[in-house]
């Protein structure tokens, strides 16, 4: 008998484990676009500098 | 039975991935995905289509969220019903407590991101939507009252008006009438599936209109909801969000569907059985393609806009 033979529900666990990892993979790229965003956009400037500089 | 079998058979049950989505209601939340961009996209004033990506997605988040808390409280009637007894929970791959936990962090982490990412308001009527589905809707009227289909189509009407306030931070009497649009749809649509689906309600304890009331006044609820969707239906066409697209195809899907309702008015039970419920069955069908159609129309009116063709 091997120990190493798979067993359905590895692949189920490994399915779980890999779906959890891209969804957090997913929410970092999501963080990172939204910063991007909204740095860009001017959206965490002090309202002191967005009307000097028209915005 | 060896010790190796039972955890085998233990591990049998063990969920997948696809088990845990389950407990967000995929199908549900299409429905909260198209209405919430319609709203966001028929909004005046502009959004980065990152941040309305993100919006949306957050939106569906808090969907699927509130439909985890509620397959989490409702375990115990799913678990009795014929329809919903292979949901995660009544089967076994999920327990209770797992589902709650996954409801109430999503929930929160929904509202928040979203909030952030637009605005308070929007976070605050995706927080509102959450607890009217589950504490209202799901905890108190869902087992109390008949008109549990009424106050539940609340619920899933917000989505537009969470989608418009991403956009201006506001509420606003078009944010309303899309609101006001699927609230009213909610009734007929529903109650037209109660009367041709052999429903296990009755053994679940959950009080339907056609089992409380009988068919017949369902048959006159159905007509009068249809009637006062209309009126409104036809009503947002004059309102900033509507124009000569949306009006047509108001007038030819609301003339369908009230010629739909007064047909199943007139009917007995005798006429349903006679023909195996067919217009009844007609008439469910053709609700989904109405609310898929009139957002449609919305969503056309605001696409043709920056070209000069939509709008009045």
């Amino acid at each position: 008998m091997s120990f190493a033979k798979e067993h359905e529900i590895h692949k189920r666990r490994f399915g779980r484990n890999l779906g959890v990892a891209l969804t957090l993979a997913a929410f970092v790229a999501l963080l990172m676009g939204l910063t991007v965003v909204k740095v860009t956009r001017g959206d965490f400037e002090p309202a002191s500098v967005k009307e000097q500089s028209g915005g | 039975m060896t010790d190796a079998s039972l955890h085998s058979q233990a591990h049998e049950n063990e969920a997948s991935f696809g088990d845990y989505f389950a407990l967000l209601k995929p199908r549900v939340m299409s429905l909260v995905v198209f209405t919430a961009m319609v709203g966001l996209l028929a909004a005046p004033g502009g959004i980065h289509p990152f941040i309305a990506f993100c919006a949306i997605l957050f939106i569906a988040v808090g969907g699927g969220a509130s439909g985890a808390l509620n397959m989490w409280y409702d375990a115990d009637i799913d678990r009795i019903m014929t329809r919903t007894k292979s949901r995660p929970i009544p089967s076994g791959k999920v327990s209770a407590n797992d589902a709650f936990a996954i409801g109430i962090t999503l929930s929160v982490f929904s509202v928040v991101m979203l909030a952030l990412a637009t605005n308070w308001v929007a976070g605050a009527l995706l927080a509102f939507t959450i607890f009217f589905y589950v504490v209202i809707y799901t905890m108190w009227l869902k087992r109390w009252t008949p008109q549990n289909i009424v106050i539940g189509g609340a619920a899933g009407a917000f989505p537009p008006m969470i989608g418009w306030a991403a956009v201006t931070g506001d509420i606003a009497l078009e944010s309303v009438l899309m609101f006001t649009l699927t609230f009213m749809w909610t009734p007929p649509h529903f109650w037209a599936l109660t009367l041709f689906m052999k429903s296990d309600y009755k053994d679940a304890g959950v009080p339907m209109l056609n089992v409380t009331h009988g068919r017949p006044s369902t048959r006159n609820h159905i007509l009068v909801y249809t009637l006062l969707l209309a009126a409104v239906a036809i009503g947002i066409a004059f309102t900033a969000i509507g124009g000569w697209i949306y009006l047509t195809t108001a007038v030819i899907l609301n003339t369908i569907f009230v010629i739909g309702a007064i047909g199943i008015w007139r009917r007995t039970d005798e006429d349903c059985e006679a023909d195996d419920h067919k217009k009844e069955k007609r008439f469910f069908f053709f609700s989904l393609t109405y609310l898929f159609l009139s957002f449609g129309a919305i969503l056309a009116e605001a696409a043709l806009a920056p070209y000069g063709l939509g709008g009045w």
